[in-house]
Parts: structure tokens; sequence; C-alpha cells
């Protein structure tokens, strides 16, 4: 009786707690017209979210494009298909790595930032004191980030992909001696904008709004003191890591799901 | 006191969890208009009382009425507007760290009114003048010390004028001159604006030198004496007496409950 007492108390605090994130996304969407009418201060959300994780984007972005030449270089020739290597390459990062990876950098390197941010304006009372200056902090504290958060993530996953596809041209053209005319032919054949770029791009956008959702849920809600604030940011990671990745399979489920 | 209050705490009960109870059964008023201090000691539920006012926590019996309205923590639009009739200055300033010391005293300027960037500019070096920091308009929260940026949190708090204003331990951190300056300020603000003051502290000097009205509070929220300054002052009640001259010895009990010194050194058998 008793470990079904624990149980049931363990699955209600659960619910609770989901039921609780529900009610703070639905809030945060409310709040959502008070930010749009405020582009200065997502324009600053999108400076500090976007521009500040442009060196972690583009420097794996890089690597990643780098080691994927590479890889499918090896496995392609075994086949006599290395003629293919660029549209896999652009396949994998445009539908799949960019938007994934972007989003896990994303929610170490912004969405910890975010996380922290808000969880110590609430230990500072910043937040209890725009509540009793009227101002709904909801409004102006966490929907321009929000805003600013959906409008990086695609931004950043493009650049990655960008860079990905540059850094996998230098190992394959310059470094193993595939013919670049037919490095980019292939890509603009095989590519289909709309389909592919368009629901990379689209994926990026769902990504952000987890990422950014559960940063600032893991702030607002944190225990402010130095240990709460801890906990929320590693949290705001793990929560919105496997949020992504279980996202991924379903998007991808739904997008790719015919050849 | 008034026969109209501003605040008026109707028998409010509350605790931020089940296990300890902050205020229990308490009921106040704070007269319009004038000064009214809240002295107690540590823990006994000053801030929370406060926070009650605002709307921050809703009292778990019991109402809060403020100008004649029972503060419902549940309406978010009334809340909103009873609170733009309020300042507060918080016990630790509650500045916006990615702010100078001027936007900061300009946020609710901005947020709240639609007043032109020149005019604003103005107020805020005249609310900044009042708290003698004019000159460190420019300066970042980061660089000013803590009795300044506590200045700084009393021009914010001030900055719309607001009919009622609540201080949580103004004093705290600030040297004589400062004080003394802080003090008078809050006086003449009463005086000129007619505005009602809720005034939290320790400082019994102060508190008495500038209040209308003080009342001694105690743990659980529990009335030892309210009264002017001059009854409080002149009362012969060991506990008023206690606390007003800062006795060690008293009703008053420094020591948080626990069992005694000879139990938890071992020198005696736990009952």
């Amino acid at each position: 009786m008793n470990v079904l007492q624990h149980l049931g108390q363990r699955a209600l605090a659960v619910l609770a707690s989901w039921g609780h994130g529900a009610l703070f996304f639905w809030e945060l969407l409310q709040a959502l017209p008070a930010a749009i009418t405020r582009p200065g201060l997502v324009v600053q959300q999108i400076h500090a979210i976007g521009n500040r994780s442009l060196v972690i984007i583009l420097a794996s972005g890089t690597a990643v494009g780098f080691v994927l030449a590479l890889q499918m270089y090896y496995a392609l020739t075994t086949y006599g298909a290395s003629e293919s290597l660029g549209l896999i390459v652009n396949l994998a990062l445009v539908r799949e790595l960019g938007p994934v990876v972007t989003a896990l950098l994303f929610a170490g390197r912004a969405g910890t930032s975010l996380t922290a941010e808000i969880g110590l304006m609430k230990a500072g009372e910043q937040i209890a004191a725009m509540e009793l200056m009227a101002i709904d902090p909801k409004a102006r504290v966490l929907a321009p980030r929000f805003l600013g958060g959906i409008v990086s993530m695609p931004l950043l996953a493009a650049l990655f992909s960008a860079v990905g596809i540059l850094g996998a041209y230098v190992v394959a053209v310059m470094l193993i001696g595939i013919d670049a005319g037919n490095f980019w032919s292939i890509q603009q054949s095989g590519v289909d904008v709309w389909r592919d770029v368009g629901n990379g791009v689209a994926k990026s956008a769902v990504f952000g709004v987890i990422c950014t959702a559960v940063a600032l849920y893991q702030g607002y809600e944190t225990e402010a003191t130095p240990e709460g604030v801890a906990y929320a940011t590693t949290r705001t990671v793990v929560t919105a890591s496997l949020g992504v990745l279980a996202m991924d399979f379903i998007l991808t489920a739904l997008m790719f799901s015919t050849p | 006191m008034s026969a109209t209050p501003f605040i008026e705490i109707d028998h409010v009960t509350f605790g931020y969890d089940s296990r300890r109870t902050i205020l229990n059964d308490l009921s106040l008023t704070f007269a319009r208009g004038k000064v009214t201090a809240v002295l107690g000691g540590s823990g006994c539920g000053k801030t929370t009382l406060l926070r009650l006012i605002g709307g921050v926590h809703a009292a778990n019996s019991g109402r809060v009425v403020f100008d004649g309205e029972v503060v419902n923590t549940g309406d978010k639009a009334q809340l909103f507007r009873l609170r733009r009739r309020l300042g507060m200055l918080f016990q630790f300033g509650a500045l916006f760290t990615d702010l100078n010391v001027f936007d900061n005293v300009a946020f609710p300027l901005r947020e709240m009114t639609d007043l032109p960037e020149v005019l604003i500019r103005d107020i805020v070096l005249m609310k900044l003048n009042a708290v003698g920091l004019r000159g460190a308009a420019h300066l970042k929260i980061s660089e000013v010390s803590g009795g300044m940026a506590r200045r700084v949190a009393l021009a914010r708090a001030i900055a719309l004028d607001p009919e009622l204003i609540m201080y949580d331990e103004p004093f705290a951190g600030l040297d004589l001159v400062s004080m003394g300056v802080a003090a008078k300020l809050i006086r003449t603000l009463t005086d000129v604006t007619g505005a009602t003051t809720l005034l939290i502290s320790h400082d019994v000097p102060q508190c008495m030198a500038i209040s209308d009205w003080v009342v001694l509070m105690a743990t659980g929220g529990r009335i030892v004496a309210q009264g002017t300054p001059a009854e409080l002052m002149a009362s012969t009640e060991p506990e008023v007496r206690q606390f007003v001259r800062g006795e060690p010895d008293g009703p008053v009990k420094f020591h948080y409950p626990a069992r005694s010194v000879a139990q938890d050194f071992g020198l005696e058998a736990a009952p």
C-alpha cells in the first residue's frame, strides 16, 4: 500500500509539474503580442542570444563539416559513389545535423545563460520589483527573450549548415581532390528548397520554441538560491536536449516519411 | 488613527507552507497620508506583511483592504491597477543590474507613462538629486556601493510619486549622513505629496523621529504595542521598553527556541 501511495504521489507530482509548465507556456504565448509591439527589446535579445552564440555555432559547424566529409568519403568510396559526397553532406546538415546540433549547442550556451539570468533576477528580487511596479515580467522580460530565441535558432542553424558545407568543401575538394563543379552541382540538383531547407528551418523554429521556453521556465521557477540556480541551469540542458531529440524524431517522421 | 485607513489588514493569517505560520490572525490599519513604522525583530513577518499588501502573496485567511478594495491576488487586472498606485523600496534594493543608475530610476517612468524622454530625464535627475546621486546617474549598478544602491532604489520607488510608498529597511547600510537625508526625505515626501507611508525598520531612533504612528510587532505577527512615537518611548511595558531601548535581557528572546544548553552538550538526559 505504501509503495502504491508513493507511486501515486510521484505520478501526481509529475502531472502537476507538467500542468504547471503548460500553464507557464500558455502565459508566455499570451505575453507575445506585448513583445511584438516592442521590437527593440526583441532585437536586443536576438543580439544577446544569437550573436553571442555565433562563435560556438560556427566552430562546431565547421568541425562537423570536416568530419562528415571525411567519414562520408571513406564510406562512399567503397561503393564508388564518392561524387555524391556534396549532396549527402548537404542533406545531412540541412535536414538533421544543422537544426539538431545547433539546438543542443543553443541549449548549452544560450539556454543556460537565459536560465541563470532569469534565476538571478528572481533571486535579486528584480522580478518581484517589476511585479510590484505593475509591470508584467512575462511580457517585459520573458516574451522578448522567447521571441529572440525563436528567431535566432533558425538563423544559427542556417549558419551552422552553411559553414558545415564550406568545411566539407575544404576537405572534399581542396584536400581529397573531388571535383568542385560536381560537389556543388549535385547539391543544386538534389536539394529541394522547400522540402529540405524549408523543413530544416521549420524544425529549427520548433527547437527554438522548446529550448527557449524550457530555459525561461527553469529560470522563472527556480528556487532563488545559488544552489537553485545551479540546478535550474542543469535541468535546462537536460530537459531541452531531450525535448529536442524527441521532437526531432516526430518531426522527421512527419516531414520525411515519403522518399 | 484616521477613521478611513488607506490599508487595512483584517484577521490575516499567512504562512509560506503549512508547517510554519508567519502571521497569525493579524489585524492592523495604516492611516491615509501618515508615516507608519512597523518595528520588530528579524523574522517576525514585517517584510511578509508588505508583500501581502502588494498582492505578491495571498493570505491563507482574512483579507487585505487597499483603499477600500479587497486585494484579490487571483485578479491580475485589479492587482496591476492597485500596484500602479504604490511604490516599494526593497530590502536589498532589487535594482536592475543590466541598467545603469539613471535607467533604473527611469524604468517605471518609461514603462508606465507616455512622457517624452526630455521630461523623463528631468524627473529622474530631480529624484536622483533628492537622494544625492545626480552625479552618479551614469554609473553602472555594479559600480555603486550598497548604500548608494539603496538610495537609487529609493529614488526609483518614488519616481512615479505613488499614493502608497512601502519602505523595507530604508536605513540599512546607510552612513549617518545618508540615513538622516533618507529619513528627512521620507518625511518630506509624505508631507508634500500626501502619500501614505509604511516603513519597516530596525532603526528605532530614525523611525521614532519621522513616524506619526509606530507598530511594534513580535513573532507570528503578534502586535505588542502601537501608538505615537512619544507613547511608545514612554511605555513602561517591559517588551516595549526592551525593544525601543535595545536591551539584551527581557521578554524578547534573542535565541531561537531550542533544547537546553545542558541537554545539547550532553550534561543532562533529554526528556
